[in-house]
């Protein structure tokens, strides 16, 4: 395998060549996205050998611009003859889509001057069969730590690694390359009530990051039998407690209903928030698209402009949009810098870890499962599926499943009485649990 | 299937100085290790989608995405390895890697049988060719036009147009070769209605394994539009849901998506053949009340989740899953098949080269039953009639379900009430169809638009039922 800087010049000269070739077809301007990348994910289930898959995965996508109509194509193709194709084909659709005042690349003056290493590539040299031992190691940690453990679903190893090239016509050309480790595990609890299923995983840029194999599948372990006896509850309004794997998913739909299509679309419940008080004074949340090893960290973002940290929420108060150069035309306003997405995201910890959270809620929903997509980003009205634990005196009485929690995200919003110190779910959104005053609970 | 095979041939195949002795030379390659069985499969799909937006044609987008995925088989251990490049050099080189899970073996020789001679369920022709540029433009504008003139409270229409045309290839270790050519057609609506501060969404659309031409005919696109703003302005009026479990009337076509979630997944031959479903050793025991049949039919002409052959290259069928309340069987592909004692159902599906094949459902459906829909609804003293739905989502292991209504209305002493807000259903698998009570007659299939997910690939399906009364499930209204 070539090593990272051949490969990223490589791509680079692909981008370079996708430019110049949107140019003598008489494009205006254009921008183009290359990336390649290969990875290897194992699974074992019951201490065997479930899958062994080798992936390598390329793909070029272009956009031409011919005044203020665009055109889009890409393919899995890197070879010369797939770039002219492709720069052809996206050529053609830019003769039928309508002139859009709003359209065309982001500002020059907004690129990425400045790259920092965000040290976001550490590849994980490990064959196949060492793979295996550590998923191995991983199921072996969840199937032991309980005799009612009595299935699985196996762990999963993941390695990846690429690299990733963008580049336009105002001269902009840049890229670096990645990595990303997973380590997953699921497994099945029984009891004379029946069967329950849980998982948990890590996700880090860096092997030496990632929680021990043995960490990981005790814990799915843990909460798998946990949810071992559940009963459902009856229909009441209390308090819900949204642990910290699932407060991430709130997170979501707060951006969900910030970013720019949803605002000029007017399908949000957010529309002319920035400035209101979204939330109690206490919660702060900041995005970091330069943490270091930071799973979706960039140092610029997917039109080349130069990504920077900021407060999304400060005091309780909306800060900004989530805007790419095309939404924030369209709103008038600036781009912030989030075409391709929000990069790490944190909620500031309070400071209450879980226990702390329960004795305050005293009674009420300790929710650690949220199923389907019952939240509606036009009007924020919220209703999901649920699992998680009653909790009564502070103290958690039993496991409950098949339930609902609904609301309105605004109000949950507003009724936001705690966020938790206790962050320890995996992934690009940070928070502790989050304490929603009260939302109902549909059951028996 | 001669042409279907010739054009595959044609476009997998040929450019890259393949031949079907050079698949019988992989497949000799893959099973020189200690393997029961290996595929090769070859695949191009070109995809192209428009979407409309504020009146105008803002973006258009077209791919191409072509590979060869292979597998080898050994016991319950599958190694795979994929190529995007479609010649001999590469497909040896994934042959390599997907073979290490097994060790090295004797030297095998695979003849590969005439390919597989399997009705055609649609015509081969690309849909991203059957309408010009001009014209799929000009469609997106009509539909546009017709959702804003339902209404002056329509203030956003977007429209989206998505054609697809997929080549496929499998040779197999077992002597399989088949074919197929799959043409995949969507249009969907989505309109926000203001009124005073009140803004509410509704969408609509369809599909079908088709040209571009079946979204024109009988004016189905301009009828999207139409259904659309009507379920938008229906939300305008909405009152809080009830909160509570209750008797839950659901209407005809897209609700299906109950059968896809609570019994479909919990039926595929994977979690049965490891004891991870709820329904695992469930076969001959009555799972659902005797009203209920329930069947996976992959053979109607023209549909989204139809397939001429799975792509295992096994031909499709329809499958007995749940006959008169008593569970009948599973979804089957090969390896599960083999496993199980079984033989495969043709439900062996991948998202693409780039993924492993699974039991995947095709379309999911519950047949007609005696009663008259009207009379469902006057037998419910209080309860909730629900016609749209969102997504929904299982867990195969507990039987828990949910899926999200987005028109609902309140059933009050036999009628229909005022509409309420979307919600989402939660139910147990195993024991919500014991408790359907009444059948319609009315059995109607989706419109076209379903797509369902399973350990991250996307495969599209469809759902469909008659009315149904389900005595008691738990709605999850905000109205306690």
């Amino acid at each position: 395998m070539p090593d990272a800087a051949e490969r990223l010049a490589r791509l680079e000269q692909v981008v370079d060549d996708l430019l110049a070739e949107a140019r003598r077809q008489g494009a205006d301007a254009a921008e183009a996205g290359v990336s390649s990348d290969q990875g290897l994910s194992v699974t074992v289930r019951l201490g065997e050998v479930e899958t062994v898959e080798h992936t390598r995965d390329n793909g070029l996508g272009i956009t031409v611009y011919f005044g203020r109509r665009k055109g889009s194509a890409s393919t899995s193709d890197l070879s010369p003859g797939a770039v002219r194709d492709t720069v052809r084909a996206a050529c053609n659709i830019a003769r039928y889509t309508s002139e859009d005042p709003c359209t065309g690349l982001a500002d020059a003056d907004l690129m990425a001057r400045v790259l920092p290493d965000l040290d976001l590539h550490h590849p994980w040299t490990l064959s196949a069969g060492e793979a295996v031992d550590v998923a191995r190691a991983c199921e072996d940690a969840a199937r032991g730590r309980d005799p009612r453990i009595t299935n699985s679903e196996g762990a999963t190893l993941d390695t990846h690694q690429g690299v990733f090239v963008y580049g336009n016509s105002h001269g902009f050309l840049a890229g670096y390359p990645t990595s990303r480790h997973s380590l997953s595990c699921a497994v099945i609890g029984e009891d004379e009530a029946g069967m329950q299923r849980d998982y948990w995983y890590a996700t880090a840029r860096a092997a030496q990051d990632l929680d021990s194999p043995e960490a990981v599948g005790r814990r799915a372990a843990e909460r798998t039998v946990a949810r071992l006896g559940a009963r459902r509850l009856g229909t009441r309004k209390a308090p819900v407690l949204f642990r910290a794997e699932v407060a991430a998913s709130l997170m979501r739909s707060l951006v969900g209903a910030v970013r720019g299509p949803a605002l000029y679309r007017r399908a949000s419940f957010l529309l002319d928030a920035q400035g209101q008080s979204l939330f109690p004074a206490f919660v702060r949340i900041h995005e970091d698209p330069l943490k270091p090893r930071g799973l979706s960290s960039s140092p610029f973002d997917d039109e080349g402009v130069a990504t920077r940290p900021r407060d999304l929420v400060r005091d309780g108060v909306l800060q900004g949009y989530v805007l790419d150069s095309y939404a924030a035309r369209r709103l008038g306003t600036a781009t912030t810098g989030n075409a391709g997405g929000v990069r790490n995201l944190t909620v500031d910890s309070g400071p209450l870890d879980f226990p702390g959270l329960l004795r305050e809620m005293g009674t009420g929903l300790v929710v650690t499962e949220l199923m389907g997509q019952g939240v509606n980003l036009v009007t924020g009205d919220y209703s999901r599926g649920a699992a998680g634990f009653w909790v009564e005196n502070g103290e958690l009485a039993y496991p409950v499943e098949e339930i609902t929690v609904a609301g309105n995200l605004r109000d949950m919003f507003r009724g936001l009485a705690a966020v938790g110190c206790d962050a320890d779910a995996p992934g690009s959104f940070r928070t502790g649990s989050w304490l929603v005053e009260s939302m109902t609970i549909a059951g028996e | 299937m001669t042409e279907t095979f010739d054009i595959a041939r044609a476009t997998l195949l040929e450019p890259g100085g393949l031949a079907t002795a050079d698949l019988e030379r992989v497949l000799d390659r893959l099973m020189s290790s200690r393997l029961d069985a290996a595929d090769v499969y070859c695949e191009s799909t070109r995809l192209e989608s428009w979407v409309l937006e504020d009146g105008i044609i803002r973006e258009g987008a077209f791919s191409i995405e072509q590979g060869a995925g292979l597998r080898a088989m050994a016991g319950e251990k599958t190694g795979f390895a994929f190529t995007d490049e479609l010649q001999l050099p590469a497909l040896f080189e994934a042959a390599d890697a997907a073979r290490t899970i097994a060790r090295a073996g004797q030297e095998r020789s695979v003849a590969l049988r005439p390919a597989v001679a399997a009705t055609a369920l649609y015509a081969t022709a690309s849909p991203l060719l059957s309408l010009d540029e001009a014209a799929k433009v000009d469609l997106l504008r009509r539909v546009d036009a017709e959702a804003r003139a339902q209404d002056a409270r329509v203030r956003q229409v977007i429209v989206s147009l998505v054609a697809a045309h997929d080549v496929m290839l499998v040779a197999a270790s077992d002597g399989t070769l088949a074919a197929d050519v799959r043409p995949l057609v969507r249009l969907n609506v989505n309109v926000i209605v203001e009124a005073g501060e009140r803004r509410e969404q509704g969408s609509s659309g369809g599909g079908a394994r088709s040209a571009l031409a079946f979204l024109v005919d009988e004016d189905r696109a301009l009828g999207y539009a139409r259904e659309a703003v009507r379920q938008a302005l229906v939300n305008l009026e909405a009152i809080d849901a009830p909160a509570g479990s209750m008797p839950v009337v659901l209407g005809p076509g897209w609700p299906g998506v109950l059968l896809h979630e609570a019994v479909g997944h919990g039926l595929e031959g994977d979690f049965n053949r490891k004891g991870t479903s709820a329904f695992a050793g469930r076969i001959g025991q009555a799972v659902a009340s005797p009203l209920c049949t329930v069947v996976d039919d992959g053979t109607l002409p023209g549909r989204r989740g139809s397939l001429s052959v799975d792509d295992e290259g096994t031909p499709s069928q329809c499958t007995v899953l749940i006959e008169n309340g008593v569970l009948k069987g599973y979804m089957q592909d090969k390896m599960n098949a083999r496993l199980m004692g079984a033989a495969p159902t043709g439900n062996g599906r991948r998202e693409s080269y780039a993924h492993l094949p699974m039991p995947r459902m095709t379309n999911t459906y519950m047949l007609a039953g005696p009663h008259q829909p009207e009379e469902i609804i006057a037998s419910v003293d209080r309860g909730l009639y629900a016609v749209n739905f969102g997504g929904g989502q299982v867990d195969i292991t507990s039987g828990k379900f949910v899926f999200s209504a987005s028109e609902a209305y309140l059933i009050e002493g036999g009628r229909l009430g005022p509409p309420v807000k979307g919600a989402t259903l939660i139910g147990n698998g195993p024991e919500v169809l014991t408790r359907v009570s009444m059948v319609g007659n009315d059995l109607r299939l989706d419109a076209g638009v379903g797509s369902c997910g399973k350990e991250g690939q996307t495969v599209p399906v469809g759902v469909g039922q008659p009315t149904l009364r389900v005595d008691e499930l738990t709605v999850g209204g905000t109205h306690a």
